[in-house]
């Protein structure tokens, strides 16, 4: 009898203490900072950084016509370096057509079936990550500024309790990771806080490009948790999140990452 | 044809030391990973790269199954005379796949 009176006592203090400590402007580092000299250099020398090839493809990619409408990306958008300028720093962005947030492997699969009448490309397919690489890359140096659109707020609050919520067998929120624990290490690798800026990135344990979905699958099948499926709503959600955490930092894609 | 990315100055002084860059697009299979099936994924790999500068074999390297996909090679040559610098990948199945810069030596 005694146990049950105490109980909810012990869980109430649980809710209190378990509060994240939320990482101020002045100490948010990119993942980059956690690096080796050696990877850091890999990612600032274009020649070095694998990412570039993921680029090039992109590029080739841009001008090829493609489905029954026999259209490439370019003659509707002309040079990515000026259309695209800036697209990546500000997505996800709201989408009038679904109503939903959309971020830029949506945007460009939607352009893919509604523009150019083709298939959608699969999710982290050679080709798909080619062009979110290359339009990435014409948004670095700028700053993550994601938009002030209301009708954002809400998925954008649901991402945040995404990123608090407890996840897995190990039963851990990114939360207590990235917020808590960043700058630490986990085995070998030291835990990053977690910003989405230099996304997509070349992963050396990959050997290959990644887009950030693929890397938070990583993250939670890291705690044994069922990782959301490609292009979900909960992942756009937590992308919208990691944006507005992100805000003012510089975007590095492509990022190397190991 | 496979992309690669190549860094050579466009131009140098004649003694001048140069560094070369190259790194090609390749999975560098190894030929012991399972695919989903349980089946190992066949090998497929650059055996060998060759640098010639004006027709000259200057550089080369035997590839193995441990080195890491997208090859990344870097090395240094000494700029002689302006002409074509030559780089070629050939892979397990005896294709070959060649790239070329330009260097102007003054
Ligand atoms: C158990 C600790 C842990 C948890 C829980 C965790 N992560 Fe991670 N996360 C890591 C580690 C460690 C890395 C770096 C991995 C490496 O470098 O190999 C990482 C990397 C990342 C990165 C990449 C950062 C960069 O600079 O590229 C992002 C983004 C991220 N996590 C987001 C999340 C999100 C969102 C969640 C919750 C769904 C989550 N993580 C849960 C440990 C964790
Ligand atoms: C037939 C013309 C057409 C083609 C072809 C086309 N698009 Fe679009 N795209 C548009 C229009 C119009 C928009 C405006 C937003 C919309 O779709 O609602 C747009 C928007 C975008 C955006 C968002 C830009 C922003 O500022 O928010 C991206 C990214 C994009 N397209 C990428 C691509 C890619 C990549 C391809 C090729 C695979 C492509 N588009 C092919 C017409 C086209």
């Amino acid at each position: 009898m005694r146990a049950l009176w105490i109980l909810p006592g012990c869980a109430m203090l649980l809710a209190v203490t378990s509060a994240h400590a939320e990482i101020a402007a002045h100490e948010r580092k990119s993942g980059a900072e956690f690096m080796s000299p050696q990877t850091q250099a890999m990612q600032a020398d274009d020649a070095s950084n694998p990412g570039m090839l993921a680029v090039l493809d992109g590029e080739a990619a841009w001008n090829e016509k493609a489905g029954a409408a026999n259209k490439a990306c370019a003659d509707c958008h002309g040079a990515a370096e000026q259309s695209m300028k800036g697209v990546s720093a500000r997505y996800p962005a709201f989408n009038a057509a679904t109503s939903q947030p959309i971020d830029v492997a949506g945007q460009v699969n939607q352009c893919r079936t509604g523009r150019q009448q083709a298939q959608p490309l699969r999710a982290e397919s050679r080709e798909l990550l080619a062009l979110t690489t290359y339009i990435g890359l014409q948004s670095r140096g700028m700053s993550v500024a994601p938009p002030d659109d209301e009708r954002l707020t809400p998925f954008r609050e649901r991402g945040k309790a995404l990123f608090n919520q407890r996840l897995g067998q190990l039963n851990f929120s990114c939360a207590h990771c990235h917020e808590d624990n960043w700058g630490r290490k986990l085995g070998s690798a030291p835990i990053p806080q977690a910003h989405a800026n230099a996304y997509p990135i070349y992963r050396l344990e990959w050997q290959d490009v990644g887009s950030l979905q693929r890397r938070l699958r990583n993250c939670m099948s890291g705690v044994r948790a069922a990782p959301y499926s490609y292009g979900s709503i909960e992942f756009i959600e937590l992308e919208l999140f990691l944006a507005e955490r992100a805000r003012g930092m510089a975007v590095e894609t492509p990022g190397v990452r190991p | 044809m496979a992309r690669a990315l190549i860094n050579v100055p466009a131009k140098a002084k004649k003694g001048e030391i140069i560094e070369i860059k190259t790194m090609l697009s390749h999975p560098m299979e190894t030929g012991f990973r399972p695919a989903a099936d349980g089946k190992l994924v066949p090998r497929n790999i650059i055996k060998r790269f060759v640098c010639t500068y004006d027709g000259e074999a200057v550089f080369s390297a035997d590839l193995f199954p441990a080195i890491s996909a997208n090859p990344f090679l870097s090395f240094t040559l000494v700029a002689t005379n302006s002409g074509v610098i030559t780089f070629s990948w050939t892979d397990d199945n005896g294709q070959t796949q060649v790239q070329t810069a330009k260097i102007e030596v003054a």
